[in-house]
């Protein structure tokens, strides 16, 4: 052992003390990920605050870890959740199960599910990651509102599917909020 | 069949062609077909598979949907269009190409598929075929990935309900027309049609008649699109998530084979399975939709005793139940004896148990699984000819088919056994038999199988014999000689239903018109477990097997089988549920075992209810509370059908195994239950296994002695109803009031509006108007019903057995052939009856208000319109690799998750 080797050993952290630190804050500083990051899922709404999904399965059908359960639903005039004859009356998504693979995403009809960048999904007992619909289910924005209601939106079909978004603006959406973004977007 | 290929060598060319055939080419294939064959089954049978809609093998050929087109060639010359191969008859040396050879073909197919298409909604994801729908399937297969069609689709308001129980959706329809030709040529029930033409032709119903038939769900299953759909089943799960599991149906002695398709360990929804000896692709709106019985929320899962105390049912353990139960049972054995009443829905393992028990564990005869009208006759008749005999050799569905002549003695094959029923239409339909109905009026079930008007020329044959109630016996005597000759012919069969029981002599008289004539005999019971019961041995006078109960050395063979030691068994045959219902009520029975029996089911049910009530010790093995369960000192849970496994015997004696559906809930077969009792009470039956009772009754082998004595009853005369009396026709609708059909508000919606039925004479005797209230009453009380003015013999009433109000057996303790009392008048005042009237109303009401405003949710489109496309070809080409795959066990995580 040489007489310098102490001092070599101070050299490493002293230089080190001016180069990029490399430790992350978290939970602190959350790290912000890549736009298309695969995070937690998100039920969108309609920009009136109906729901998107239809309770198709298609989802549940996708995934390849059985993470996802679905039950459909019959809208009434009454109880209206979503737009047309049926919603999601049961979802659930179990993140014990889900790998993040997005193949729901891809699979979904109405781009009611979509992921948002939260990727902080884990819990310290196996039930409470198993998200129901309250919890994935997106914020209401300003001009939605809770469901069951009517089709708020237009005269017809058309014009709520078509121009939807449109006469939402009159109805105090901000400029710039689409629905299909708007919890994860409010985030950042 | 034989099949070359068409560039073979000589010795295939100069085959000759068999009898009765002929040869053609199917894609360069040589085959021999029967005459009259149609191109797409010869097709078929080579593997070659012609997309499809209209074509159904049940149903006669109608070109409706033109996706089979294929290119002909006959004598040499093709035929100038692409033909439609579900109606081209096989000929000798066509040359058939379909798309697999011929772009000619193939184009054709392609653009009829392009064609169904452009009003097709293409809403997929909420439509409840999606995934399991040939034209998502077909649509991939055969048709193009992209439609030509710009212009706005039509729409039609959807769903429309045109049942409380099926849905149609006319903007999905192909209108392939095999639910119309179902409902007429299958059903008799022509309630669904084509209207309007051209561009606006579409499926539906007529005004104020909604879509009332007891198999409309079998419209359903053959829809190939998702244009009817059920209400119990809308939007419930998908196929891909549903484990499918074969059974056997629990309503009734048909036997019918099903499917059943559940999630999560709840039934989701049932569908006929395939059999062509006996329901063939069918079943019944019973069978299909009515099983959420096992999983009522009141349902019975833990065992319970009653409070000394208290005098409550309060749950407990097993452990303390059996207990409480074997030294109650043991107590009342060594006192008076104890009864048995194992009731008619167990499967052949669970009776024999409860027959092995009565025997063993309470050493005694008196045990008889007849929860209904019964008699001593038919006890006799039921040794003597019905036990032991199997579809081999004795009256099948097969040879009902093929019978020239069959009468139908006291026996509503629509209401009792509806695949019966279907089947008698089939033979009168198609092989010209002529079916007679010893009965009171013209019901549905009875025109249906005389009067066909379907296709083709009209058929008129066979009819109505109308008796009066409990002249039936007398009626056999006296066939008229055109029904007697009908009946002489080979083949020729006679049908008794469950009501004989309740007419003295009918069984002798039947067995004399058999011997007579040469027809074959079959008993058909209206419950599932009453054929099983037989065989295995739940009646006073028989062992299992039909092995007399009084014959020592019979006896002596089963003690030897058992392990018992000589002479321990009964020798004495025991009491009849009557028998045993005084014996309990006097005091003679100290205690009673009580399986699935409804007091109100029995003749007298406020004896039934005395007898509970005064039996020292009452045993019930129920699934939900029950007016056993009411006065029992020990409840013991058993499973439903669909929870366990085991045999029931349909009618012809046919055996139909069935394994457990939904595996792991805990609950416990009767046979188990029974045994884990007996070996508290110190008596090894070896029952713990539906599976080990079944070998041990395939071990024990047929009957070796005699088969007991026929009955030998005179007919009875008639009582002669005077002044306001009348004599009470009854018997039970398929759809009423019965506790399986428990929580099914659509299925109960499709039921029959009970009615009281009268003759113009009684009518005009009594003032009665048509549609009017009458009252049917006895000293124990009172039936409002609106009546109904039919043809039928004067001085008779015909009351629906337990729909509605109408509970002849609970309300007025009267049964079929009794005289009662009828008089015209309003519903009696709520309260004033012993029955309010409002469940009438109700029921009736129902109907209308369902029908009419069930689905509020029409006329908003679907959310999922404009994606639909995709959705469909991502679903329909899933289903090729997921199939029907068990994915919906994997699910253990999420299970704990819900509520």
């Amino acid at each position: 052992m040489g007489m310098t080797d102490p001092l070599k050993g101070f050299g490493v952290t002293l230089s080190k003390m001016f180069k990029t630190v490399l430790t992350e804050e978290y939970p602190e500083v959350k790290k912000i990920p890549a736009p298309r990051f695969h995070g937690k899922h998100q039920l969108n709404r309609h920009p009136d605050g109906l729901e998107k999904c239809v309770g198709c399965e298609l989802c549940a059908w996708a995934c390849p870890a059985d993470a996802i359960f679905v039950e459909g639903g019959t809208n009434t005039d009454d109880e209206r959740y979503s737009p047309g004859e049926r919603y999601g009356f049961d979802y659930q998504i179990n993140y014990l199960r889900c790998i993040g693979c997005g193949l729901c995403i891809e699979a979904c009809p109405t781009r009611a599910l979509t992921m948002t960048n939260e990727y902080e999904t884990a819990d310290d007992n196996r039930q409470n990651l198993i998200y129901t619909k309250e919890d994935l289910l997106a914020p209401l924005l300003p001009g939605m509102e809770q469901p069951p209601h009517d089709m708020r939106l237009g005269e017809d079909e058309q014009d709520y599917y078509v121009n939807g978004p449109e006469l939402a603006r009159g109805q105090g959406v901000p400029d710039g909020t689409t629905v299909e973004t708007g919890g994860e977007e409010a985030v950042r | 069949m034989t099949v070359a290929s068409a560039s073979g060598n000589d010795a295939a060319q100069s085959r000759p062609v068999p009898e009765g055939h002929v040869r053609l080419t199917i894609d360069g294939i040589e085959v021999d077909a029967p005459k009259g064959e149609l191109v797409i089954r010869t097709a078929e049978r080579l593997g070659i598979v012609i997309p499809r809609f209209c074509d159904h093998p049940l149903l006669d050929p109608a070109g409706a949907c033109r996706q089979c087109l294929v290119e002909v060639e006959v004598n040499g010359k093709p035929m100038p269009k692409p033909a439609a191969s579900c109606t081209t008859a096989v000929a000798d040396g066509m040359v058939v190409n379909t798309q697999q050879t011929s772009q000619v073909a193939d184009k054709a197919q392609q653009g009829v598929m392009e064609l169904l298409l452009i009003n097709h909604p293409l809403d997929c994801p909420v439509c409840d075929k999606g995934g399991e729908c040939p034209l998502q399937n077909q649509a991939l297969k055969h048709g193009r990935s992209e439609s030509r069609f710009v212009d706005k689709k039509r729409t039609f308001a959807k769903p429309v309900s045109i049942s409380s129980q099926i849905l149609l959706d006319r903007e999905r329809c192909v209108l392939c027309q095999r639910c119309t030709r179902f409902s007429k040529q299958i059903a008799g029930d022509p309630f669904i049609e084509l209207l309007e033409r051209g561009a606006t032709q579409q499926i539906g119903i007529g005004e104020q008649q909604p879509f009332q038939s007891y198999f409309s769900g079998n419209t359903i299953q053959i829809c190939p699109v998702g244009a009817l759909t059920s209400a119990a089943y809308r939007f419930r799960s998908r196929p891909f998530d549903l484990v499918s599991t074969p059974g056997v149906c629990e309503h009734c002695s048909s036997g019918c084979s099903q499917r059943t398709d559940w999630r999560r360990g709840k039934v989701m929804r049932r569908l006929a399975g395939e059999d062509p000896e006996v329901n063939e692709e069918w079943n019944c709106d019973k069978g299909r939709f009515a099983f959420r019985y096992a999983t009522a929320s009141d349902r019975i899962t833990r065992p319970m005793v009653r409070d000394t105390d208290s005098g409550e049912l309060r749950e407990t353990s097993w452990t303390e139940a059996l207990r409480r139960a074997a030294n109650g049972l043991l107590t009342a054995r060594d006192s008076r004896g104890v009864g048995v009443l194992p009731g008619g829905r167990l499967t052949r393992e669970d009776a024999y148990a409860y027959g092995k028990f009565a025997r063993m564990a309470l050493g005694t005869n008196d045990i008889d699984h007849r929860a209904r009208p019964h008699s001593t006759e038919e006890l006799d008749f039921l040794g003597a000819s019905v036990v032991g005999t199997g579809p081999e050799d004795g009256v099948s569905y097969s040879s009902l088919e093929a019978a020239p002549t069959v009468l139908c003695v006291a026996f509503e094959p629509e209401e009792e056994s509806p695949i019966v029923f279907l089947r008698l239409r089939k033979a009168a339909r198609d092989s010209g038999t002529r079916v007679f109905h010893l009965g009171q009026w013209d019901s549905p079930g009875v025109e249906k199988t005389t009067d066909i008007a379907d296709s083709g020329s009209p058929i008129h044959s066979g009819g109505l014999l109308p008796c009066l109630p409990g002249g039936e016996a007398a009626a056999l005597y006296e066939l008229p000689s055109e029904v007697e000759q009908a009946l002489s012919e080979p083949g020729a069969v006679l049908l008794l239903g469950e009501r004989c029981a309740q007419v003295s002599g009918v069984y002798t008289a039947a067995m004399q018109v058999a011997e007579r004539t040469g027809a074959g005999i079959a008993w058909i019971p209206r419950r599932a477990g009453e054929r099983g019961a037989v065989e295995a041995g739940t009646l006073p006078t028989l062992l299992p097997n039909g092995r007399p109960v009084s014959d020592s050395v019979v006896r002596s063979g089963i003690e030897q089988a058992w392990g018992v030691p000589e002479g321990s068994l009964p020798s004495i045959p025991g009491r009849e549920l009557d028998g045993i219902l005084t014996a309990a009520e006097s005091g003679e029975l100290s205690g009673l075992l009580v399986g699935g029996v409804d007091p109100d089911d029995l003749p007298d049910p406020e004896q039934a209810r005395r007898a509970l009530r005064s039996a020292g010790f009452v045993v019930s093995l129920e699934l939900r509370p029950s007016g056993v369960t009411e006065h029992a000192d020990v409840v013991l849970p058993i499973a439903p059908t669909v929870e366990k496994s085991g045999t029931f015997l349909n009618w012809e004696g046919r055996p139909r195994e069935f394994e457990i559906t939904i595996e792991g809930t805990g609950a416990l077969p009767d046979c188990r239950v029974l045994d884990t009792l007996a070996v508290e009470m110190d008596v090894d039956l070896f029952t713990q296994t539906p599976a080990a009772v079944a070998a041990e009754i395939r071990r024990l082998g047929a009957n070796p002695g005699a088969r007991p004595k026929p009955p030998d009853i005179p007919a009875e005369p008639v009582a002669e109803p005077v002044g306001d009396k009348a004599l009470l026709a009854s018997w039970r609708h398929l759809l009423d009031n019965g506790s399986m059909q428990h929580d099914e508000p659509n299925l109960a919606g499709t039921a029959r509006p009970p009615v009281a039925r009268i003759s113009p004479d009684t009518a005009r005797r009594l003032g009665i108007e048509p549609h009017q209230p009458i009252r049917v009453s006895t000293e124990r009380g009172t039936v409002a019903l609106e009546s109904e003015i039919v043809e039928m013999p004067d001085g008779v009433v015909w009351l629906p057995g337990n729909s509605g109000p109408a509970k002849v057996h609970g309300v007025l303790g009267a049964g079929h052939g009794t005289v009662v009392g009828l008089a015209a008048g309003p519903l009696p005042p709520p309260g004033g009856g012993p029955k309010s009237p409002e469940p009438a109303a109700t029921a009736a009401g129902e109907t209308v208000s369902a029908a009419t405003n069930g689905h509020g949710a029409n006329g908003h489109g679907d959310g999922a319109n404009g994606h639909g496309d995709g959705a469909n070809g991502h679903g329909a080409g899933g289903l090729g690799a997921a199939g029907h795959g068990p994915n919906g066990k994997g699910h253990t995580g999420t299970d704990g998750g819900v509520a």
